[in-house]
């Protein structure tokens, strides 16, 4: 069902995501920070911590707790949003904390806090694999002790064509069966840790979307791995 | 963090002989740099750095129905937040009273000034009028939030596209900007705010003077007249001082403009 020749709005492969970009330490106050791009997406996260929790009763003596927030700027969409948070990123915060909890060594830091923040700059789809991106770096970035790194594109479904990284154009293609939306976190040794479906696909197609996605998270951990270590040699010129 | 006793103690003692940690004299600001075109979708958006304190602003417009007492003019709405990612000093939750300051000196450097010709933004009297949203971010703070929140607000809005707008349908065409910029007044209002440490008056603290300071006045100008001013900060200032504040932001305000032109010429 998928075309090895299908053509995309902006003129990508079926299976080609964006150009990415990625930097890390954007934001000189925070324990670690990074930049990560999907074209038009762009997400900034900023990393403090392991640091005391407050208030107490919120600490766990057995390991540290992983605190995400997701947050879009108000113009990085073309409708503005009134700022502060809403439904809609409160659950993205809570699903991309899950994404990278597996990964994550919280058991070293018992009684602490790590906060990730994570703002939309620019928005063109795809922003909570953006997110969680520049999470992983500027996680990684602050020294947190991680197993592994991880990765996160969206699979698209437009009629019956599965894409990779979808676009905000494609996701309001409305032919056929329409677009359906699956957001997918891979760790760099293969396992999920985060998958949603927005949309309508068969069990075998969603099988095959999801090899999409683990080859494409392969481009991008190379992506987020050569960020992190020119920011290394960076240091190293000090 | 907080400044320590010992740091703020030297800070004071060095600032009696004029003297400050980064070498700067007491009316210097640090490198301002400004990027403009940083969020696409905006009306208008730009990345203001001075020093190591970045913010980023941005413009948006929406068509609204006017205020009844300004039937036949434009809105203005200005909104400011200290995200929890700029400094370990933020929380997450609903704007504290910093936020708001900073968002409201922001909105009266702007509204005073009249640098937005608000009868120009008027589509119909008493039904149709434009609101224009500022929203500024920061990104990571090290002090004189103020200032830099100020001229990010202004590059804005000097940056800023009108959107399209469909006038039988009475809509806004979402993604597409016409190449009319936002009607302004030709002289561009510029704000500096003097902050009191021990004896002395100093510009653009960094994060350890600000915590040090005692007292800030913020003066917003325009054309070389003050249009705006806010006193913020529990401690006192002498006339003498408000006088010697009038007189170093007389000096620095042009300064300022000529940057704030020359970075977006370089920008174009």
């Amino acid at each position: 069902m998928t075309k090895k020749d299908f053509k995309r709005s902006d003129g990508r492969k079926f299976d080609e995501v964006r150009k990415m970009t990625a930097k890390v330490g954007v934001i000189p106050n925070a324990d670690g920070s990074a930049m990560f791009s999907f074209g038009d997406t762009i997400a900034i996260a900023a990393v403090y911590g392991p640091k005391k929790m407050h208030p107490q009763h919120l600490q766990n003596p057995e390991k540290g707790v992983l605190r995400y927030t997701y947050h879009m700027m108000s113009f990085s969409v073309t409708e503005r949003i009134r700022p502060g948070p809403n439904r809609r990123s409160m659950e993205i915060s809570k699903i991309s904390e899950w994404a990278l909890e597996p990964v994550v060594m919280i058991d070293k830091y018992p009684g602490t806090v790590i906060d990730v923040h994570v703002n939309i700059l620019q928005a063109n789809a795809s922003t909570r694999c953006a997110g969680i991106n520049a999470a992983a770096l500027a996680i990684a970035h602050a020294g947190v002790s991680m197993k592994d790194m991880v990765s996160s594109v969206s699979i698209g479904k437009l009629d019956k064509q599965l894409v990779v990284d979808v676009s905000k154009d494609e996701e309001d293609y409305e032919e056929g069966e329409g677009a359906t939306d699956i957001p997918i976190t891979f760790t760099d040794e293969g396992k999920i840790t985060h998958i949603q479906v927005d949309g309508s696909i068969e069990t075998e197609q969603l099988k095959e979307a999801i090899q999409l996605a683990r080859k494409a998270c392969k481009e991008i951990y190379e992506v987020q791995k050569k960020a992190l270590k020119e920011s290394l040699d960076i240091n190293k010129n000090k | 963090m907080e400044t320590t006793k010992v740091t703020a103690e030297r800070i004071k003692e060095y600032l009696e002989s004029g003297k400050r940690f980064d070498g700067r004299k007491p009316d210097e600001f640090r490198e301002i740099s400004i990027e403009t075109g940083v969020s696409k979708n905006a009306e208008g958006s730009v990345r203001v750095k001075i020093g190591k304190t970045d913010v980023i602003a941005g413009v948006k417009m929406e068509v609204s129905e006017p205020y009844p007492d300004s039937p036949d003019k434009g809105n203005l709405v200005v909104s400011a937040e200290l995200l929890p990612m700029s400094s370990s000093r933020y929380e997450a939750g609903p704007p504290k009273i910093e936020a708001i300051e900073l968002a409201r000196v922001t909105d009266r450097i702007v509204r005073e000034s009249k640098f937005i010709d608000m009868e120009e933004l008027c589509i119909t009297k008493g039904e149709k009028v434009w609101t224009v949203y500022i929203d500024i971010y920061s990104i990571n703070a090290d002090g004189n939030l103020l200032d830099a929140a100020g001229l990010a607000a202004i590059a804005a809005l000097r940056i800023a596209k009108m959107p399209k707008y469909d006038k039988k349908e009475e809509k806004i065409i979402r993604g597409e900007f016409t190449d009319k910029n936002i009607p302004l007044k030709k002289e561009t209002p510029i704000s500096i705010t003097i902050y009191k440490i021990g004896n002395s008056l100093i510009v653009d603290p960094n994060i350890e003077e600000e915590d040090v300071s005692e007292a800030r006045i913020t003066i917003g100008f325009c054309d070389g007249k003050i249009s705006s001013m806010q006193k913020g900060d529990p401690k006192e200032i002498s006339i003498e001082e408000m006088t010697s504040a009038l007189d170093i932001t007389k000096k620095l305000w042009k300064k300022i403009a000529d940057k704030l032109e020359e970075e977006l010429e370089k920008a174009k």
